[in-house]
């Protein structure tokens, strides 16, 4: 390898207090528990088509699990904690790799062309901000009811045949389900890529199954907002 | 931009004179990134060269465009260049926005043929926080051998050769270590990684000397060093987009980039700190 040897312009390289991969692996981790959670979100979901009792039933019993040996909640309690600290930690990681990304280049290119990105793999930082926004949103909605046209005083049934009754609500967790299911396409296959789980041989399987995987997931949340718009639900 | 000229104008000369030469003469307008040094602003600078053969090669096109500039009295453009065959890894170029421009090879084995007459042709230098510009096109690409320094070695004891066949490297390894090993260094990955990254780089020095049985004693604290030290360098983190492997001129592949993944997490639970 040959490289000039005029030193140019070079500040003195800083210690790395951090370690990039480490960080990658943070949220490759963090992804996947995330990914096991909006698996049993999206089966819990289909309890839909069972009627309102075993919808609202199932809502009840996720608040019961244990009793009375532990106090009201305390599973339902348990898991959100956990799924804070993991969206937070995720959050951590990908912020700071975007700030690094971004001080690894501070001037663009005039011209630059895409040879191989997808849409998804450029769509992961944005689209997932936009993701965890709607996330608050959707908590906002269905789960404490306050911003649901129904208001808060009312069942997740409900909560639910009112929102996706209206087109505009529907639109926008299509919208953000797309995008989500975007954002697996491409983390899916990062995620082992971060972990060391892939090779050439591998790599197609890989894409493959997060195309796939993906696609099954978004399409087992979006069958419930369009059954209740089209009035198959509620 | 649309081409400039539908007709192009042939210059007298040598290529003039022989019909076969004007015949295939292109005329490009070319838009070069001119920078005085590492202190000045650079920008993009029209020129226009005319009676390019496609069979040149694309930095003969840019000897003829600095052969006008210093007949004229300009300042030749800067580019770096060395061996001309596609294994110094010196000439790297962002053409129209692709590193090494259209065809997956070396700048210097890129040929004109691949442009079409009256082409308007952006050239820019390698973009990185840790390949700062020298002058024009020519950037100092020596972060690269500081990873290198943190752990791309072996140590191997001194005297007479050993007999190459005393430590047997199975088929499977050998040929992967290989296409590792035919990284060049030219830094197109970080050129065309989103987040300047040199993960395909530092990958492909882990990918060859962790896979063969000379590289084990250092296996753990190569990577973890290697890493540390291409996060000093202020080289971005890889989102495994595959922008790099898709620029590599030796076509390495992003399967080193998950070796070296699986390594550096190997390591770290292993124990394996960086230098500081």
């Amino acid at each position: 390898m040959v490289t000039v040897t005029q030193p140019g312009q070079r500040r003195t390289p800083k210690a790395a207090k951090t370690n990039s991969v480490a960080k990658k692996a943070v949220v490759a981790v963090t992804g996947i528990i995330m990914v096991l959670y909006l698996i049993a979100h999206m089966i819990g979901n289909l309890k839909v088509f069972a009627g309102r009792e075993s919808f609202n039933g199932y809502s009840e019993w996720i608040r019961t699990i244990g009793e009375p040996v532990v106090p009201a909640q305390t599973t339902l309690t348990i898991i959100r904690i956990a799924l804070l600290t993991v969206v937070i930690a995720h959050g951590w990681a990908v912020v700071s790799l975007w700030r690094q990304a971004k001080r690894a280049r501070p001037q663009g290119y005039v011209t630059k062309k895409a040879v191989a990105q997808s849409y998804a793999s450029r769509t992961m930082r944005w689209g997932g901000v936009i993701v965890g926004l709607f996330i608050v949103y959707h908590i906002l909605d269905l789960t404490m009811g306050v911003v649901n046209p129904e208001g808060p005083s009312t069942t997740p049934y409900d909560r639910l045949i009112a929102g996706f009754s209206n087109p505009f609500i529907t639109a926008v967790y299509v919208v953000a389900l797309v995008l989500l299911g975007m954002h697996l396409r491409h983390g899916i296959w990062s995620a082992t890529q971060t972990l060391g789980q892939s090779n050439k041989r591998r790599e197609k399987t890989v894409n493959l199954f997060a195309l796939v995987f993906s696609v099954v997931l978004i399409g087992g949340y979006l069958v419930v907002p369009f059954s209740v718009l089209f009035g198959l639900v509620g | 931009m649309t081409a400039t000229q539908e007709h192009p104008t042939f210059a007298s000369g040598t290529a003039g004179d022989d019909p076969a030469m004007a015949k295939h003469g292109m005329t490009l307008t070319l838009r070069v990134w001119r920078q005085k040094g590492p202190q000045h602003k650079g920008k993009m600078v029209t020129y226009q060269v005319e009676d390019i053969s496609p069979d040149m090669s694309f930095l003969e096109m840019l000897d003829v465009l600095n052969e006008k500039l210093i007949l004229a009295g300009d300042d030749p453009v800067v580019f770096d260049h060395d061996c001309r065959e596609g294994i110094c890894g010196s000439c790297g170029l962002m053409i129209n926005g692709i590193a090494h421009g259209p065809e997956q090879t070396t700048t210097c084995q890129l040929h004109m043929r691949k442009f079409k007459d009256g082409d308007t042709i952006d050239i820019e230098p390698w973009r990185a926080t840790a390949f700062p510009v020298i002058k024009d096109l020519s950037v100092n690409r020596q972060a690269l051998d500081r990873i290198i320094q943190a752990g791309g070695y072996i140590s191997a004891p001194t005297g007479t050769a050993p007999e190459a066949h005393s430590i047997l490297v199975s088929k499977k390894d050998s040929d992967a270590a290989f296409d590792a090993a035919t990284c060049i260094g030219c830094g197109a990955c970080v050129a065309a990684c989103p987040n300047a990254s040199s993960m395909l780089f530092t990958s492909a020095k882990v990918t060859h000397l962790n896979l063969l049985p000379q590289g084990q004693p250092e296996r753990d604290d190569r990577v973890v060093n290697m890493i540390a030290q291409q996060d000093r360098e202020g080289f971005g983190g890889c989102t495994n987009i595959g922008e790099c492997s898709a620029a590599c001129p030796k076509g390495i592949s992003m399967e080193t980039i998950s070796r070296l993944n699986h390594d550096l997490l190997g390591a770290l639970r292993a124990g394996a700190r960086p230098k500081s």
